[in-house]
């Protein structure tokens, strides 16, 4: 599904990622673990096609698809979704309003006729459940005087109306309380299907008893330095980024 | 960004969909101005003598203060020739119309074509229509179904025919013709406009309006509005406004006068599209406007307004607080682009009592625009325990126009509070890309950003008129947005 | 004879002093421009709302020179504290004689000699810098009769430890004097200095001031300046202090009026530089007939500047205050950040307040908001208090210093906070806090 071939990616001239390949197929959940600083949210941010950074060399397919040659929205409405690190607020526009043009447009793209007032609201209710938001906060301005734990979400709530195929979860377990964390955890395994994939961005492995991983890969460096499988979390989580900091070091 | 603001600068000006000329024959007054003129005017409106008189008395105003244009406010253009403008136009019909039917099929067309029906069967139940086009209002609707309840609603020169006593009492009670220069020139000059009466203690069943439209060629537009809700009396009024597209600069000069008697509402709502002039700041309509309110105890008058239109705008509706409680309001929205360039604001002045009044401004300046924001708070000395609120913000698009915030506060009293708080912002880059992130196009997000800055005036509006303002708001930053 | 006619009588004679150089060209046009827009009046829309007019039409001697005051005068206005320098205008001009400072760290001279001297490129370089922004009849006024004023140069490097200050004083004990103090301070790449002008009157007669104060800060440079009027009510004023940030630095501005007749004071703060951070402070607190006027100007001219401004008045009696400030944020100058803010408490049914907080904004990737306020003490806080025992005089009191204390924090040289606390209080009638 996401096929990515050495890719470096810098900012200001900053080289930030330094070659990275991965491979990720439908059905898997791929999780990226790695310390500060190694490139992880720049990943994403590529990926979904933030113009601050240029991708200096390397490629990435989406669906077979250049994904580099695409818009953001062109992304978003082939199925990439980046659940924010940081979502951002945006005063005066519903949250409703706001997710039923997002909906609108990506069913345009596909093909598909817009969904109706009634239709929309209905689809709404029943993906609602699925990350426990409340009827209200949909009412409020975009992320505006959320919570951090009501902003995240409401991210995987829009995941949810969304149904990408490629889910990006960037740090989405950052300022979360455990019950909030176990809600957003719920959430995305009920929408895993056996035609999507999920990458998750993280720092911490908490996040990987919830959401269980069938590959993690450590990146460092702006490089992917070590893959497995979900024990590798553990023995991160065990012996902290410390020794692979070591094991590159010695390799070099 | 840079990206953006190519998205925001490629994209061309979107036709200005009213932009078309309807050719129909005029009655008209050759150009210039003077006191021969203005007794045409008055000979063609039937008016009776006292209201000649009034005009020339204005006129001689005017004359007294004619070079002195105003010159304070926050715009430029170049000197107006008074006598170069056709001062009356009104499109020639075969007979005079008794009824509503019997309006030239090409004006009922012109009218059509802007998407005001003026058959009532066609018309949207809730609203009644004064039809205005240059000169002259070509039909009023439901005046017979209003009447039932005793209200007025007619052309201000058939109110002066018939209701000569209201018209006296009221025509420039709350704007006198020495108000300002253009308010001199319009007592002087004006040529239609609606009039509304309210009687004492009704709840006008349905929203006025009136739409303006300008036609002809070299003419201004001079409406006078005059709007009176009787003791507990209630009305919400719609103003619409278009132009063809020319390349000359038209002057647009109108009064509106409200006068909410005590415990009287009166909410008075406009969506101004006059044709803005083109990309390269050719043509445009000139509009200085004055229009203000007067409040009895415990009355509320409300002034909503999308201003997208017009080259120069130069308005600010205000609100003048005499009765103890009474309650003023400006909700405004205003949006420049290109070469527009608008100075509009609100006076609101607290005299009596316990007395209210909000502000909510926002401005959205695009291309070369300039926008301003000008507005008066005042507290009279004995205006206790009165207060106010001011919120003006300001969004800019792009770096090649300007956003400005000229408050005046002045307080006399002690007891009352005035707060006014100001911001000035950009769209911000991660929230285009968050939409963008969604499958949402720049085009799309800024069109949505804005109308969520915009939404705390646009959710003052009727129903009706806001679905067609935010239309208007995504149309008039087209080129610029989108 | 009004002062308007003295003016037209007294510039010949008085400006011999000037010479034909640099002070001459520029007296000889500031005279013409003053010619032309005269006194101005309140059409003008920058004196929409103080009044000269009668000020203009009254009897005033303009003289340029001073006599010297007697010792116990001088020593009954000092300031209780340690200096660097102590620099006296007596009636508008300055006094070498009397005046003291440290010859290491600076430059001291009159400003008809420093015209002569090797810091003539500064003059060139910095002089009269305020009339492109005060384009009123005033400050021309000033410039044309610019001959006894003060030139300082604060060396490259210095770090001068204890304040600089002016002390103004106005004797009006025999007439009706004109005073129109003019200085020039130039601080150099890397120094530091804190300013304080002091304004101090002595006799029943009127006087009118106008000042012209203009500093140029140069790079990594910091200033910290502080006007304090603490005249009587037969004491009128207008003055300008123009800040020229011309390279990247830092300044902080205080303006304290405790009292006075006409009070109008310009500042301008100018940022030329990108990354200049420029304070804004005021705080004016009147009773009886006085009329302040704040009148600011912040001009963003170069990317990445910072500004704040705060100011506060509280006006009692017949007062009246007025603020006008005004940011503008200029095409290039991206990433501004400016704010402003004016609270005013109104005491009284008869003082008055008009204020006008404005932007002008040109440049969109801008962070700029103003806020301001009229109002009361908050009736909540003064009953609370009221509910503890406190009678509501004192509680009063005490919220209006707590409200005040915003400024008076910013006022960072001790002797001169506890001069301004002490006034404050002696006005709320409270004891020492």
């Amino acid at each position: 599904m996401l096929s990515i071939q050495n890719l470096h990616a810098s900012i200001e001239d900053k080289k930030i990622l330094n070659g990275i390949d991965l491979q990720i197929n439908a059905g898997e959940v791929h999780a990226i673990m790695g310390p500060n600083g190694s490139g992880k949210s720049t990943l994403a941010s590529v990926l979904a096609g933030r113009n601050d950074y240029e991708v200096t060399y390397g490629s990435v397919e989406f669906d077979g698809v250049d994904l580099l040659e695409m818009s953001p929205e062109e992304r978003a409405r082939e199925g990439l979704f980046l659940a924010f690190q940081y979502p951002i607020e945006i005063p005066g526009v519903s949250t409703t309003n706001f997710i039923k043009t997002a909906v609108n447009e990506t069913r345009k793209h596909r093909g598909l006729e817009p969904l109706d007032a009634v239709a929309f609201l209905k689809l709404m209710k029943e993906r609602m459940k699925l990350v426990k938001i409340d009827q209200s906060l949909l009412s409020r301005s975009l992320n505006e005087g959320f919570s951090g734990g009501e902003k995240k979400r409401n991210e995987i709530f829009q995941m949810a109306m969304l149904e990408p195929k490629l889910a990006i979860l960037d740090e989405t377990d950052s300022g979360l309380d455990i019950d909030a964390l176990r809600i957003v955890a719920d959430g995305v395994n009920t929408l895993k299907r056996a035609d999507n994939a999920v990458l998750l961005i993280t720092h911490y492995q908490r996040l990987l008893d919830y959401i269980v991983p069938d590959f993690v890969h450590v990146l460092y460096n702006g490089r992917i330095v070590k893959s497995g499988g979900k024990e590798l979390a553990l023995e991160l989580e065990e012996r902290g980024y410390d020794f692979i900091k070591q094991e590159v070091a010695e390799e070099v | 960004m840079s990206e953006m603001i190519e998205t925001l600068e490629q994209t061309a000006l979107s036709d200005y969909k009213y932009g078309f000329v309807t050719d129909i024959e005029a009655d008209e007054a050759p150009l210039g101005l003077n006191e021969d003129i203005i007794r045409f005017i008055s000979q063609k409106k039937c008016e009776p003598e006292w209201m000649l008189k009034w005009r020339l008395k204005a006129f001689r105003y005017w004359l007294s203060i004619e070079d002195k244009e105003p010159t304070w406010a926050n715009i430029s253009y170049p000197k107006i020739d008074y006598q170069n403008i056709r001062y009356y136009s009104a499109p020639k019909q075969k007979i005079a119309p008794g009824s509503l039917d019997e309006i030239d099929p090409e004006l009922r067309k012109t009218f059509d074509k802007l998407g005001i029906s003026l058959n009532e069967q066609n018309r949207l139940s809730g609203i009644a229509v004064d039809a205005v086009i240059d000169s002259v209002s070509i039909g009023t609707t439901f005046k017979a179904q209003l009447a039932e309840q005793g209200i007025i609603f007619c052309s201000i020169t058939e109110a002066i025919q018939h209701h000569p006593d209201l018209v006296k009492k009221y025509m420039g009670s709350v704007v006198p013709m020495t108000d300002n220069y253009f308010a001199a020139l319009n007592s002087a000059v004006f040529t239609d406009g609606s009039f509304c009466y309210i009687p004492k203690g009704v709840r006008c069943p349905m929203e006025l309006s009136t739409y303006f439209r300008i036609n002809a060629e070299n003419t201004g537009q001079f409406e006078r509005t005059l709007l009176v809700a009787d003791e507990g009396a209630y009305v919400s009024y719609l103003e619409g406004c278009t132009a063809p597209m020319r390349d000359e600069n038209q002057l647009h000069a109108a009064v509106v006068e409200l006068v909410a008697l005590d415990s009287a509402e009166i909410k008075y709502s406009t969506v101004q599209n006059w044709y803005p002039g083109d990309k390269e700041g050719k043509g445009g309509i000139y509009n200085f406007v004055t229009k203000r309110g007067i409040c009895g105890a415990n009355a509320k008058i409300s002034w909503t307004q999308v201003e997208t239109g017009s080259a120069i705008t130069w308005k600010y509706p205000s609100v003048i607080l005499k009765g103890d409680n009474a309650v003023g309001e400006f909700y405004s929205v205003a949006v420049t682009n290109n070469f527009q360039q608008a100075d509009t604001g609100t006076k609101m002045l607290h005299v009596g009592k316990n007395t209210r009044s909000r502000i909510v401004s926002k401005g959205i300046s695009a291309g070369r625009s300039n926008n301003s924001y000008r507005g008066l708070v005042q507290v009279g000395k004995n205006a206790h325990h009165s207060r106010n609120f001011s919120q003006c913000d300001s969004l800019l698009l792009g770096d090649k126009c300007g956003a400005h915030t000229f408050p005046y506060i002045e307080t006399k009293n002690s007891t009352s509070i005035v707060e006014h708080e100001a911001t000035t912002s950009k769209i911000g880059e991660d929230q285009i890309f968050y939409c963008n992130q969604r499958g949402i196009d720049t085009e799309t997000a800024i069109a949505l950003i804005i109308n969520g800055f915009a939404k705390e005036v646009m959710n003052q509006l009727p129903m009706e008129f806001a679905v067609e303002a935010q239309k208007l708001l995504a149309i008039s930053l087209e080129g610029s947005v989108g | 004879m009004s002062l308007v006619e003295t003016i037209q009588d007294k510039y010949n004679e008085l400006n011999t002093f000037a010479g034909n150089g640099l002070l001459g060209s520029m007296r000889e046009k500031a005279f013409e421009k003053y010619n032309k827009s005269g006194i101005p009046t309140s059409r003008h829309e920058e004196w929409k709302y103080t009044r000269l007019t009668s000020l203009a039409n009254k009897n005033f001697e303009l003289n340029a020179t001073a006599i010297l005051p007697s010792d116990e005068v001088l020593n009954s206005i000092r300031l209780q504290t340690e200096y660097a320098a102590e620099l006296f205008f007596i009636n508008g001009v300055f006094i070498k004689e009397i005046s003291s400072f440290q010859n290491d760290a600076m430059v001291v001279l009159p400003l008809n000699e420093a015209a002569e001297s090797e810091h003539k490129n500064y003059l060139h370089q910095h002089l009269n810098q305020s009339s492109k922004y005060m384009k009123d009849g005033m400050n021309a006024l000033n410039a044309a009769f610019t001959a006894n004023g003060l030139f300082v140069l604060i060396k490259k490097d210095k770090v001068v430890d204890k304040p600089i200050i002016i002390y103004h004083l106005t004797d009006t004990t025999d007439d009706n004097v004109f005073v129109q103090p003019r200085s020039l301070f130039v601080i150099e790449e890397n120094a530091q200095v804190q300013l304080i002008e002091l304004y101090k009157n002595n006799g029943l007669q009127e006087s009118f001031t106008n000042e012209v104060i203009e500093i140029a800060v140069h790079e990594n440079a910091k200033l910290e300046y502080y006007k304090v009027q603490d005249e009587t009510e037969n004491c009128h004023h207008v003055g300008t202090t123009h800040v020229q940030q011309v390279g990247k630095c830092f300044t902080h501005c205080v303006t304290v009026t405790l009292n006075g007749g006409t009070i109008r004071n310009n500042i301008n703060m100018i940022l030329e530089a990108p990354n200049n951070e420029g304070h804004l402070y005021g705080l004016y607190m009147v009773d009886g007939k006085t009329h302040v006027d704040n009148h600011s100007i912040v001009d963003n001219v170069m990317p990445n500047c910072f500004s704040n401004e705060l100011y506060k008045g509280i006006m009692e009696g017949n007062s009246t205050g007025v603020f006008n400030g005004k940011i503008y944020v200029r095409q290039d100058a991206q990433k501004t950040n400016a704010y402003q803010s004016n609270k005013n408490v109104l005491m009284s049914d008869t003082a008055s307040v008009n204020t006008k907080p404005q932007l002008e904004i040109y440049a969109d990737d801008v962070k700029c908001s103003h806020g301001c306020t009229v109002g009361r003490l908050d009736n909540e806080a003064l009953f609370y208090l009221r509910a503890r025992g406190i009678d509501e005089k004192q509680a009063k009191a005490l919220l209006l210093n707590a409200f005040a204390s915003d400024i008076l924090e910013q006022v960072k040289p001790e002797a001169l906070r506890t001069y301004i606390g002490k006034k404050i209080n002696e006005r709320l009638n409270i004891d020492e806090l």
